[in-house]
């Protein structure tokens, strides 16, 4: 499929400023993102594919679609390269569009590199405002908290216990799961089988995840090769093809309804099912990020397998545990036991699903023919801000 | 458990957007943005409403009182627990805070708090929350 044609640039617009002494940058990118939507006659509210480089402060896309209440986003890129990136997503931008993942996309750039400091890219030797600085625009009233991982997952957690009755016990079975798979993974990080009290009486590190209900944490890596399907049938291998994915950032929007039991894979979730048009109870198998048990429990709510606030029910009793129960997850004993490379699990979710769907996995994890797998993921922090990625693969018979 | 909880804070990272808010802050006042264009408050402060994208946003002088939306006790931690969370301002808008003045198992979500500010390390006082 080419681009030719499929994509149209609708808006454009130069900030007229050349000096911005008075401005953050942050708020240079959404003067300029307002002034490329009036010029095409949109609002915020239709973009729905967002496109930054690394001028962009704070957390990847996530800070700048934050900060300018972008709430229909559903596909992002932060690729970097420079004074070129723009051009890069411009045609990123246009394949997302051909390919039904956006339809009104946009591209911002902005900095201040006359005020001296700031940015990556910044320099140029203008003058440092004294005591200020130009970085994530809600770094002053987040970063100064204590917030880290545990935590901000721990409120999640609590609020979730606060409207649907969630218990520790409950969350300990997807630990417990986990462990059940990871026995098995000569390489995992945690190989010994626990027990659902064995999760209870391990030290509470952030109100109510106690030691076991966190991930590891590993060095290590990952890779995967993705070709297309003249390529791959020339390969003599398993064919596993994507037939359906999506993407969403979940943040705070000025504070407005703050739900800190749902994720983006309400939106993710959906989005990659009906691209692959089938459905929950369709999947055999499950790669679901599990930085803490508490991810686990939200994401398969929010992907369908179960109502929202029945998680607890649904990951109780061995329900994830291969063999076991009606959802088997993480055989690799995921980042709970087996790897969780530097802090960021979501390349391990997609390799344990191919795993699955080409029969690689230890025999004593293996799912029967598994023919359909999804991989879900969550970056950054359910409890603050995230982005959610969701892939659905089958197996070519 | 029944300690009171205490945590040092670094000095914020203050831009040019959020430098009335800390200000305000030395004075112990608490602001928070409104937007003219469609009523509502948000937070963070931003020059440019997040709910309706109008830059007719203007600061307000706020009780800073609220109930607890979600908080989590933080035992990993070389200075003792904290209080992490999130209280819901009366006027809307749920902000990230830490909970103090309280014990770690004197919190309950939708328990009413109210602002004070407190001292860091060589920067403006910041926002956090007590139990009324």
């Amino acid at each position: 499929m080419s681009i030719k044609g499929k994509a149209y640039l609708a808006g454009v617009y130069e900030h007229p400023t050349r000096d911005a002494p008075d401005k953050t940058t942050a708020q240079l990118h959404a003067e300029s993102a307002r002034g490329a939507l009036a010029d095409a006659g949109l609002s915020f509210d239709d973009v729905d594919g967002y496109f930054c480089a690394g001028d962009a402060p704070g957390f990847g896309a996530m800070s700048m679609v934050d900060y300018m209440g972008l709430k229909n986003v559903r596909h992002m890129d932060t690729t970097e390269t420079g004074g070129s990136s723009y051009i890069v997503h411009l045609h990123h931008a246009a394949q997302a569009i051909a390919a039904g993942k956006c339809s009104v996309a946009l591209i911002t750039l902005a900095g201040r590199p006359r005020q001296g400091g700031g940015r990556p890219g910044g320099g140029g030797g203008g003058r440092p405002p004294v005591g200020l600085t130009d970085g994530a625009p809600e770094q002053g009233f987040e970063s100064i908290y204590g917030g880290s991982t545990h935590n901000t997952y721990g409120m999640c957690a609590m609020r979730h216990m606060h409207e649907y009755g969630t218990t520790s016990e409950q969350l300990a079975w997807i630990k417990v799961a986990a462990s059940h798979h990871a026995q098995w993974n000569e390489h995992a990080f945690l190989k010994s089988v626990v027990t659902v009290e064995d999760v209870l009486n391990s030290r509470m590190i952030a109100d109510p995840l106690h030691l076991l209900d966190c991930c590891v944490v590993t060095d290590g890596g990952g890779a995967v090769v993705v070709t297309s399907p003249e390529v791959a049938r020339s390969l003599k291998r398993p064919l596993v093809r994507l037939i359906g994915a999506g993407e969403a950032p979940k943040l705070q929007m000025g504070g407005k309804g703050l739900d800190l039991t749902t994720s983006g894979a309400v939106w993710s979730g959906p989005a990659a099912f009906a691209e692959a048009g089938v459905t929950p109870a369709d999947i055999k198998y499950a790669s679901i990020y599990d930085s803490f048990t508490i991810t686990v429990l939200m994401q398969i709510e929010d992907l369908g397998f179960c109502k929202k606030g029945e998680g607890g029910k649904f990951v109780a009793d061995g329900n994830l545990i291969s063999g076991v129960g009606k959802l088997p997850f993480n055989t690799d004993g995921g980042g709970l036991c087996n790897n969780h490379p530097t802090n960021r699990g979501g390349i391990t979710k997609i390799i344990e699903a191919v795993r699955q769907l080409r029969g690689d996995a230890h025999p004593k994890v293996q799912v029967a023919n598994c023919d359909l797998a999804i991989a879900h993921g969550t970056g950054g922090s359910l409890g603050v801000r995230h982005g959610a990625a969701t892939a659905i693969m089958e197996r070519e018979s | 458990m029944s300690e009171i909880m205490t945590r040092p804070i670094p000095a914020p990272a203050v831009n040019l957007e959020s430098k009335p808010f800390f200000d305000a802050a030395e004075e112990a006042r608490f602001l928070i943005k409104r937007c003219n264009a469609c009523g509502e408050a948000h937070w963070y402060p931003r020059t440019i409403c997040p709910n309706c994208h109008s830059d007719d946003t203007v600061w307000e002088e706020s009780a800073g009182e609220g109930v607890i939306y979600t908080y989590s006790v933080m035992y990993r931690s070389p200075t003792g627990p904290y209080a992490l969370g999130y209280v819901t301002l009366n006027e809307g808008p749920s902000m990230m805070t830490n909970f103090v003045d309280v014990a770690p198992d004197g919190l309950a979500i939708g328990m009413k708090v109210k602002v004070k500010f407190q001292p860091t390390e060589g920067g403006p006082p910041v926002p956090v929350f007590a139990p009324v």
